[in-house]
């Protein structure tokens, strides 16, 4: 009964988005982190023109980003045509490639909550650490990232829930294939295509009930306005 | 303290340029440098701890050569064993006093566990009277436990000398009498030697063996402490 109930259409959707989106976070977190960093401590040129190149993705057109996309992992793009002639790998639609969309669309969430979170860092505890003889990487793991580590978390949890959502740029990468790539967004809009309407009413409500989750979750890590308290 | 020092670094904000030049040279157990705010003491003293690169010049402590812009010498500021008393302490507000006061006997990438304990922890603990409060974070303690914690955290891994940043400016004037008097006896019971900077000369008069001037980034030797009370007024 149950078996049956998990091989349901909605539900496969459902595994399905939820692998894509906590690949998709994984990702963002390790670059998030380290170009959060960067950007909020070292001075170089270009600095802010990097910080806007990199959260470009939050304002441009889905479809545009799944052209460039296309453009750099298809089968004849940059990156692309190299992984299908050196290893044989062809991203398009592929859930890899969903998770290389929601990554790319949720990344200025990581990105401008780590950069915020370790900019609200006192410089003078890393110093502190510094003198006490802790190398820059230990005063990285010891002092920045557990003063910081709300911050970066709440913004992850925000890319979570955006990648959840993520639709038009992995329609265009990976397609819409039943168990391999329709994930929750697709698939409602599928059902509704189809004019199956009880199916696109779960797969709503499914949808609203995990975004709610996380969101809640995100405000209770968001740094509190009164950290000693 | 064998020092010997001199160091010349120019900022520039804007079209505003700061031209820092300073000298010293003295074997004194405890060098007070006196000067107002924006005098460029600060500057100097991250300079001689290593979070700030001079553009020229040299740096000498105790026999140790950590800077030196003609022989490429600039030892990090991890391994130049200076002990440095930030003024508002900078305490780690996410570990307790034990972690605080172990963090520097701990290298690597992990931070000491809330009950760390040792030889070292047990007699700083002791020695500054915070037992009682040895589970406290930083903000629950009283201004007077904070700077004896900076100091326990500062001196624990047994530095060669102590650099101090207006120790006292973030104290209750009632306070200060009794952080100066408990400083002093625990220099003269370690015997480390010590450079304090300062724009107060209550601390002139408590520390100064050796007191120099600094002013718009240059500095000059007072031998008449009547020098520092007619500036005061």
């Amino acid at each position: 009964m149950i078996n049956s109930f998990l091989a349901e259409p909605a539900w496969i959707a459902l595994r399905l988005s939820l692998k894509v989106a906590c690949w998709a976070t994984l990702l963002d977190l390790l670059f998030g982190v380290a170009l959060g960093y960067l950007l909020a401590r070292k001075r170089f040129p270009g600095r802010e023109l990097l910080d806007a190149l990199l959260t470009l993705p939050m304002v441009m057109p889905p479809t545009v980003l799944g052209y460039y996309l296309l453009v750099v992992i298809g089968r004849h793009g940059v990156i692309g045509a190299w992984l299908q002639r050196t290893f044989g790998i062809n991203l398009i639609f592929t859930w890899q490639a969903a998770v290389i969309a929601a990554a790319v669309v949720a990344f200025p969430l990581v990105l401008k909550g780590a950069r915020a979170a370790f900019e609200t860092v006192d410089t003078q505890l890393e110093q502190a650490a510094k003198v006490l003889g802790i190398s820059p990487f230990g005063v990285f793991l010891r002092v920045t990232l557990p003063l910081a580590w709300r911050g970066v978390l709440g913004g992850a949890l925000l890319a979570f829930a955006r990648s959840m959502g993520e639709f038009g740029a992995t329609l265009m990468v990976a397609g819409s294939i039943p168990g391999k790539t329709q994930t929750l967004s697709i698939a409602v809009y599928e059902a509704v295509q189809a004019g199956q309407d009880d199916s696109a009413n779960l797969l709503v409500i499914i949808t609203s009930v995990v975004c709610i989750a996380v969101l809640i979750a995100a405000n209770k890590l968001t740094p509190n306005r009164n950290p000693q308290a | 303290m064998q020092i010997n020092i001199d160091i010349g670094k120019t900022l520039r904000s804007g079209s505003r340029t700061f031209e820092l030049r300073a000298q010293l040279t003295s074997s004194s157990q405890r060098i007070v440098i006196y000067g107002p705010s924006g005098a460029g003491k600060s500057l100097l003293l991250k300079a001689v701890a290593g979070l700030s690169t001079p553009d020229r010049g040299h740096i000498e402590v105790a026999g140790r050569r950590l800077f030196d812009s003609g022989g490429g010498i600039d030892v990090p500021a991890q391994r130049r064993q200076l002990a440095y008393l930030f003024q508002d302490y900078a305490l780690f507000p996410h570990l307790n006093v034990r972690q605080n006061i172990a963090f520097g006997l701990q290298r690597g990438w992990r931070n000491p566990l809330a009950r760390v304990d040792g030889e070292a922890v047990r007699y700083w603990l002791q020695a500054f009277e915070l037992e009682h409060v040895a589970h406290q974070l930083p903000h629950q303690l009283s201004g007077g436990q904070r700077q004896r914690v900076a100091l326990a955290r500062a001196l624990a891994p047994e530095p060669q000398a102590l650099l101090l940043d207006e120790p006292f400016a973030a104290l209750d004037p009632g306070l200060r009498q009794r952080m100066r008097a408990e400083l002093d006896a625990l220099q003269c019971r370690l015997g480390i030697p010590m450079l304090l900077i300062t724009h107060d000369p209550e601390d002139v008069r408590a520390f100064g063996d050796h007191v120099l001037r600094m002013e718009n980034g240059s500095m000059a030797e007072i031998r008449d402490m009547d020098i520092v009370e007619r500036n005061e007024a």
